[in-house]
């Protein structure tokens, strides 16, 4: 447990299969953001057979809305949101390709399956550390549903993110061997 | 009778929004501080320091600690002396946090609960009116993010189940949400009243200090006991294990039905924000 790792995105099935609960890991690269709304319009698309507005191959999603930008910065404040709302379509989008999901609190068991068969990770960052991980967002884009506000999606470039693995490719879960190894009950 | 014009109002509320989105008690930073001395996981230490070094960013950007600037709930003790004048007074509350939130860059959460489209200005105020002796207008804003909130609950105890049965339910509540509200979390209970009354106990003793003990020493020891029994828990902060899974809790307490033992359970997360001021 605890490494420090670099990795850049697009990620590879490697790049994410070395990967253990609890390493931390600091992305480079670009990332996406997007939540409950705009999942639902992803999946929408994936079911109509349509093409999505951006190529999820490789990629990683950040469960975000951030706060509005202030003159002259990129981003607000932009820490992860809650994801287990994100976890009826997250399966979907791994199985197109996806190789990464930041946010914070459990996933589903179903989607914990889906991590390990098609090769992806989970990724906490700090929730609640919104104006610090706003830091490491250089640029931020919004790529579709401008109308959905802050939960348009965007394509950020991120220097050095500070991530947590949750979930690695094995079916291992942070949360469960973090409290099993603290706890007093 | 004193008169306080509306706008006075609308620039309090204002202010206070923004000041407590972006500058958290130093009850708060102490507990961290703590954190960082006492947790026996070194990620969680990690965490701690990440904590800090988010607050130190915000004072110094004036921007928001947390991206979940939440919905604007402001407690108010009106005095009996008071007289508004120049407006509506809920106008005016509601005036200052459409412009707390758009002249803070905060976000706007505050949606249509069907379409789920959002308002647009973060209105409207969720306002806990009080009236009070005196000639002074108290106002206590308290922006609450969504995700601590999603894990809240009110339940309606048989009266047998007693104290025990109180002090259980609120562990185990704290243990199913995990990681979910952004733990190391601050608990407010409302324990009596009716199915509301309770509910708004729970969120008012959100408003006290990391430390403050309710002045019932017989109480302050079930509140030291329940902090105690979270933290055996084992999550953590962020969940990722550790020894300090909550930063306090808080009992609210009032007489309630005979018939009746209503619980409220309002969790809030670590980046817990509320300001007030007087008029
Ligand atoms: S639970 Fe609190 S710290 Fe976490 S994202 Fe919501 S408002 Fe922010």
């Amino acid at each position: 447990m605890s490494n420090k790792i670099e990795l850049t995105t697009p990620l590879s099935d490697e790049d994410v299969e070395k990967l253990n609960i609890g390493d931390k890991v600091y992305l480079n690269g670009t990332i996406y953001t997007g939540r409950d709304a705009a999942h639902k319009r992803l999946v929408d698309l994936v079911n109509e057979g349509k093409e999505l507005p951006f190529d999820v191959k490789g990629q990683v999603i950040y469960y975000v809305g951030p706060a509005p930008a202030k003159p002259g910065k990129p981003i607000g404040s932009a820490g992860p949101t809650t994801s287990y709302r994100m976890d009826a379509y997250a399966p979907t989008l791994m199985e197109l390709g996806m190789k990464g999901m930041i946010g914070k609190g459990n996933r589903a068991p179903e989607v914990v399956e889906a991590m390990k068969k098609h090769k992806a990770v989970y990724l906490g960052a700090t929730g609640g550390a919104g104006a610090l991980i706003a830091k490491s967002i250089k640029k931020a884009e919004i790529v579709a549903y401008e109308d959905l506000g802050p939960e348009a999606i965007r394509k950020l470039e991120v220097e050095d993110f500070p991530v947590v693995v949750i979930n690695d490719t094995r079916g291992n879960d942070l949360y469960v061997e973090g409290a099993k190894k603290y706890s007093k009950e | 009778m004193r008169e306080v014009q509306t706008d006075e109002i609308t620039k309090m509320v204002r202010d206070l929004f923004i000041d407590s989105n972006c500058n958290i008690g130093d009850d708060l930073l102490a507990a961290y501080d703590k954190g960082i001395e006492t947790d026996e996981s070194p990620v969680a230490k990690e965490v701690f320091k990440e904590l800090k070094e988010n607050v130190r960013i915000a004072r110094e950007e004036h921007s928001p600690i947390c991206q979940d600037t939440g919905l604007a709930v402001v407690f108010v003790e009106l005095g009996q002396d008071v007289h508004i004048v120049g407006g509506d007074f809920n106008d005016a509350i509601n005036e200052g946090v459409r412009q707390g939130y758009a002249d803070g860059y905060l976000r706007k959460s505050s949606c249509d609960p069907f379409t789920r489209k959002n308002v647009g200005d973060n209105t409207p105020a969720i306002i806990h009116l009080e009236i009070v002796q005196g000639d002074k207008i108290k106002i206590m804003a308290v922006p609450k993010g969504g995700g601590a909130e999603n894990m809240s609950r009110v339940h309606m105890l048989t009266p047998s189940q007693g104290i025990e049965g109180i002090k259980d339910f609120i562990v185990n509540r704290l243990k199913e949400s995990g990681s979910n509200p952004c733990p190391p979390t601050i608990v407010g209970v409302g324990i009596g009243g009716t199915f509301e009354r309770t509910a708004i106990l729970a969120k008012k003793a959100l408003l006290r200090k990391v430390g403050e003990r309710n002045p019932d020493p017989k109480i302050a020891e079930a509140e030291k006991e329940v902090l105690s029994r979270i933290n055996k828990l084992g999550i953590g902060p962020m969940g990722y294990g550790g020894t300090t899974s909550c930063l306090d809790v808080f009992f609210e307490v009032e007489p309630c039905h005979i018939a009746s033992l209503p619980l409220a359970v309002n969790v809030q997360c670590h980046a817990s924000r509320h300001k007030e001021a007087t008029i």
